[in-house]
């Protein structure tokens, strides 16, 4: 209930292709959009996990179908929007986190650095 | 007497186009543009100050002080929210400007818009401090340090000018949304170390349409003009709407000086 009197014939503009307004809006859209291609990517590691369980036919099978150009470029894809994903991750955490004593992007830098580092660490070990 | 603006407007002209609505006459908005001549010290305010002045007086808009601190003038201003008198003709020259009133509010005439959604979000937080205990006058002031001050100082630097607001697609796309400037400002008692109304609030900031109802767009604390933050103060409390939930938000979150 409103402690003013409603204000008659006030025109409401829609909301209809909001997010094409703003490049702002449209990074925000694409920053949600990536989990989907995260999701996507998961989904793939798990069903190849399933095909594992059914022993080594099954599994190259897998691999096999996974060497496909399409499913190169949609790996390409993928990883784009995730490095996309994690920048922007990092970009919010700031404001997520309470109020620290150091400037928003140390955060964003420190949270990046460490990503490499650990994504190195997991390739050498892989070596 | 001749408004001194008459006499300093420059001799370079803008192209300014501002939308036009009377409820009495209009089924929808449409746009008018003027000529404006213009020097390098005059805002986007006094642009549409010198349209009101000579070129067509049925132009509607608000504003009042001028410079940045009452938060009236607050338009688009090619499609980006800001205080018409914090920007300037000559940042726009030789493009066009295009002047539209605050994005997700209903126009009620021209450049005004019907600010009355947001008013009752304001009182609905409960923005004063509900103290720990009533103390006579006599007992002078409440004290606080430096640290218990920072803790709430950026926030209670809001001006109302709702550009945050204007800023938020889930605004746009829910007005149930309680909002980024009402509930930064919610944020500024909770933080208060002389105050208690957490508990009093918490349905406000718990609620589907509290903290929950961001996103985290974050165009907010981008546009806001006094630095306010309000995507730091609402993402701070989902936190503690958490711990809240569990009933870990008196024992995780000692907040000020509460003895």
């Amino acid at each position: 209930m409103s402690l003013d009197r409603p204000v008659p014939k006030a025109y409401v503009r829609p909301m209809r292709g909001w997010w094409r307004r703003n490049p702002y809006f449209l990074r925000y859209m694409l920053r949600e959009a990536s989990a989907l291609f995260l999701t996507g990517y998961a989904l793939t590691l798990l069903f190849g996990l399933w095909r594992l369980s059914q022993g080594p036919a099954a599994f190259e099978a897998w691999r096999t179908a996974l060497a496909t150009p399409l499913a190169i470029g949609l790996h390409g894809l993928a990883l784009v929007f995730m490095l996309y994903h994690s920048w922007t991750w990092f970009q919010v955490m700031p404001k997520t986190l309470p109020p620290l004593p150091l400037p928003a992007p140390f955060v964003t830098a420190a949270g990046v650095v460490a990503t490499l580092l650990l994504s190195l660490l997991v390739w050498a070990w892989l070596q | 007497m001749i408004p001194a603006m008459s006499l300093n407007a420059g001799d370079r002209q803008i192209e300014i186009e501002c939308l036009r609505y009377d409820p009495e006459r209009d089924q929808e908005p449409r746009f008018e543009s003027w000529q404006v001549p213009f020097s390098d010290d005059m805002s986007v305010l006094q642009g549409l100050q010198y349209i009101k002045d000579h070129l067509d007086g049925s132009l509607s808009f608000r504003w009042s002080c001028r410079m940045a601190i009452c938060g009236s003038c607050g338009h688009m201003l090619n499609g980006v929210p800001q205080l018409s008198c914090h920007a300037f003709l000559r940042d726009y020259f030789p493009g066009k400007l295009r002047v539209e009133p605050l994005q997700h509010f209903p126009i009620v005439r021209d450049l005004v818009v019907d600010q009355s959604d947001f008013l009752d979000k304001l009182a609905s937080v409960k923005p004063y401090l509900v103290p720990r205990l009533e103390q006579p006058l006599a007992t002078g002031a409440q004290r606080q340090t430096p640290q218990q001050m920072a803790k709430y100082y950026a926030y209670s630097q809001c001006i109302n000018c709702l550009l945050c607001y204007a800023a938020c697609p889930q605004y746009g796309l829910d007005s149930g949304f309680t909002g980024p400037a009402a509930l930064a400002l919610l944020h500024r008692y909770n933080a208060d170390s002389r105050d208690v109304g957490w508990q009093a609030r918490s349905e406000v900031v718990n609620a589907e349409q509290g903290v929950w109802g961001c996103t985290l767009v974050g165009y907010c604390s981008e546009v806001c003009p006094k630095a306010v933050d309000p995507a730091h103060a609402i993402n701070q409390n989902k936190v503690n709407s958490t711990l809240d939930y569990f009933g870990l938000l008196g024992l995780m979150t000692p907040r000020g000086g509460r003895s």
